[in-house]
C-alpha cells in the first residue's frame, strides 16, 4: 500500500498544498507555476493524485543532482507516497525487472541489456526505420488530403521499431496501447483494471519468452533467454520476462507521445515549421529542442531518501518522497539562455528529457534515431502539412504518467 | 586539447557514439571506449556536444593538457 487517502488528512493542511502534477489546460504552454517554484519555491511540498505529500523540485540543477545523487533511491518502499490513485502506488512502486533498487544489480542488468543499444545497433536499424516511416507516410498521403496522424504515423513506427528488437510478431501488437497505458496510469484507470491488464500482459510475455525458448530468432527477448540458460548471474527468467514487458512499454508509449507532441509544437507555430522546410539540417537540434520544449511533457520522475539531506538549502528528511519535474527544470532561465523561447539551432542543449545518470533512459539512442527519421521525412515528403484544427483544441491525454495527444489532425496541399 | 572519460560511471547510453563516431565507441556492455583522445579541430563542435549530451557527464576535456 502506498500514499495516504486523501481523507485522512486534515482539511486545511490540504488547502496549502499545490496539486502535482499542475493542473493545466494550456496545449502548447507550460503552466505559470513552474517558474514561480523555480524563482520562489525551489523545493516545494505537493499532494500526489494518491493524496499522499511529495516534495517537488524543479529548479535544473537540484533536479539534476537528484537524478544523478545515488542517495536519492530509484524505488519508492510502500511507505513511501504512491503516484497515483491505484492502491499500489503506481509504476514508481513496482519493478517488473526486480532490479532496480540495489545499485550494484541494475548496473550490473544495465550494460547486459545496454548491449541490445549500442549507437551502432541503433544505427543498424535506421534504414529500416526509415523504410518504415516512409512507408507509413505514403500511405497516409495516398488516403486522402488530412488524416490523424497519430494512428497513421506516430504510433505504429515506434511500436514497429520495438517489436522488431524485441522480437515481437506483428498479429499481437494492437493489444499494447491499453497494456501500457494502464501500466503508466495515475488516475485513468482503477487498481482492478490495472492489475487485471498487468497479469494478462505478464501471461502473455511469458508464453512469448517460452516460445523463443523453444524456437530462438534474432531478436533480444532470444538473446536474454540464451544467458539465462547459460546460468548467467545477472539474470533469471522472471528478469527476461519484467525486462521485456518494461522496454515494450516504455520503447513505444513515450516515443509515439514525442512524435505527436513534437508535431504539435513545429506545426502549432507554423513558422518553426517553415524553418524547418526551408533548412532540413536543423532537424538534429529540432528533435533535441522538442524534447527540452516539451510543456507535456507528464509527470517527472521520483525517488526516495531514506537520510536526511540538503538540497538548495533546504534540509529534507529521511523518509521523504521526491518528485522531480523535468519539464521545469528545461525551462530553467539559469541553464538554457531564453528558455521560453524555441531554438532549433539552440546548443549545447542539455536537458533533462531522458533523465541523468545511471537511470537515464536505456532507450535513448533509438528514441532519438526514430523521432529524427521521422521528422526529416515528414519535412521531406510533406512540407505543406499543417494542423486541421487549432492547438488548444486538440484533445490530451489526462491521468497518466505520460502526456500527449489522443490525435493529432493534419492535413497538407497538393 | 585532450579528452578524458570515465568508464566506471558510464551508463552506456551511446550519444558521443551516435555524435562522434570517429572519437568514441562502444564496448560489447556499451560502455564508452575513446578512439582518440587527441582528435582534430574538425572533432570540436561535435566533441563539445558529446560532452553536453553525455547522460551521466563522464566525459570531459582538458584544453590545457
Amino acid at each position: 500500500m502506498g500514499g495516504t487517502h486523501p481523507l485522512s488528512q486534515p482539511e486545511d493542511k490540504m488547502s496549502d498544498l499545490l496539486d502535482y502534477p499542475i493542473p493545466s489546460d494550456r496545449a502548447i504552454e507550460p503552466p505559470p507555476e513552474w517558474a514561480e517554484l523555480r524563482q520562489q519555491c525551489p523545493v516545494a511540498r505537493v499532494r500526489l493524485a494518491s493524496g499522499g505529500e511529495a516534495t517537488l523540485l524543479t529548479r535544473y540543477d537540484d533536479v539534476r543532482a537528484m537524478l544523478t545523487d545515488g542517495r536519492f533511491g530509484r524505488v519508492i518502499p510502500a511507505s513511501g507516497t504512491g503516484v497515483g490513485s491505484q492502491d499500489d502506488g503506481g509504476t514508481f512502486s513496482n519493478d517488473p525487472t526486480g532490479v532496480m533498487a540495489n545499485e550494484e544489480q541494475h548496473q550490473a542488468w544495465r550494460r547486459l541489456v545496454n548491449a541490445t543499444f549500442t549507437a551502432k545497433r541503433v544505427q543498424a536499424m535506421a534504414p529500416g526505420i526509415e523504410a518504415k516511416a516512409e512507408q507509413l507516410i505514403d500511405d497516409m498521403l495516398a488516403a486522402g488530403a488530412s488524416a490523424d496522424l497519430v494512428p497513421s504515423v506516430a504510433f505504429p513506427l515506434p511500436v514497429w521499431a520495438i517489436c522488431e528488437l524485441l522480437g515481437v510478431p506483428e498479429d499481437e501488437r494492437e493489444r499494447f496501447p491499453y497494456w501500457s497505458d494502464t501500466a503508466l496510469s495515475t488516475t485513468r484507470y482503477t487498481q482492478e483494471e490495472i492489475s487485471a491488464a498487468r497479469q494478462e500482459f505478464g501471461a502473455y510475455m511469458a508464453a512469448l519468452v517460452e516460445a523463443k525458448r523453444a524456437e530462438p530468432g534474432q531478436d533480444l527477448i532470444s538473446e536474454l533467454i540464451a544467458l539465462v540458460d547459460q546460468n548467467d548471474p545477472r539474470l533469471t527468467a522472471q528478469t527476461v520476462i519484467g525486462t521485456s514487458m518494461a522496454l515494450l512499454v516504455a520503447g513505444h508509449e513515450t516515443t509515439a507521445s514525442h512524435i505527436a507532441k513534437m508535431m504539435a509544437l513545429f506545426l502549432g507555430d507554423r513558422s518553426r515549421w517553415e524553418q524547418l522546410v526551408a533548412d532540413p539540417s536543423l532537424v538534429r537540434s529540432a528533435v533535441e529542442e522538442s524534447l527540452r520544449f516539451d510543456p507535456n511533457a507528464g509527470f517527472g520522475m521520483v525517488r526516495w531518501v531514506d537520510e536526511e539531506i540538503e538540497i538548495a538549502g533546504e534540509t529534507v528528511p529521511a523518509g521523504t518522497t521526491v518528485v522531480c519535474s523535468l519539464a521545469a527544470a528545461n525551462r530553467d532561465e539559469g541553464t538554457f539562455e531564453g528558455a521560453d523561447e524555441m531554438d532549433l539551432g539552440r546548443r549545447p542543449n542539455p536537458h533533462l528529457s531522458f533523465g541523468a545518470g545511471s537511470y537515464s533512459c536505456l532507450g535513448q539512442s533509438l528514441a532519438r534515431t526514430e523521432l529524427q527519421i521521422v521528422l526529416a521525412a515528414l519535412v521531406r515528403k510533406v512540407p505543406s502539412l499543417e494542423l486541421a484544427v487549432p492547438v488548444e483544441s486538440v484533445p490530451r491525454k489526462e491521468g497518466l504518467l505520460v502526456a500527449g495527444f489522443d490525435e493529432l489532425p493534419v492535413k497538407w496541399g497538393e | 586539447m585532450k579528452i578524458n572519460v570515465d568508464r566506471d560511471a558510464c551508463c552506456g547510453a551511446g550519444q558521443c557514439v551516435l555524435l562522434a563516431p570517429d572519437v568514441f565507441d562502444q564496448d560489447e556492455e556499451g560502455i564508452v571506449v575513446l578512439l582518440d583522445e587527441r582528435p582534430s579541430a574538425e572533432h570540436d563542435f561535435a566533441v563539445q556536444e558529446a560532452v553536453s549530451m553525455c547522460p551521466t557527464g563522464v566525459i570531459w576535456v582538458d584544453r590545457n593538457a
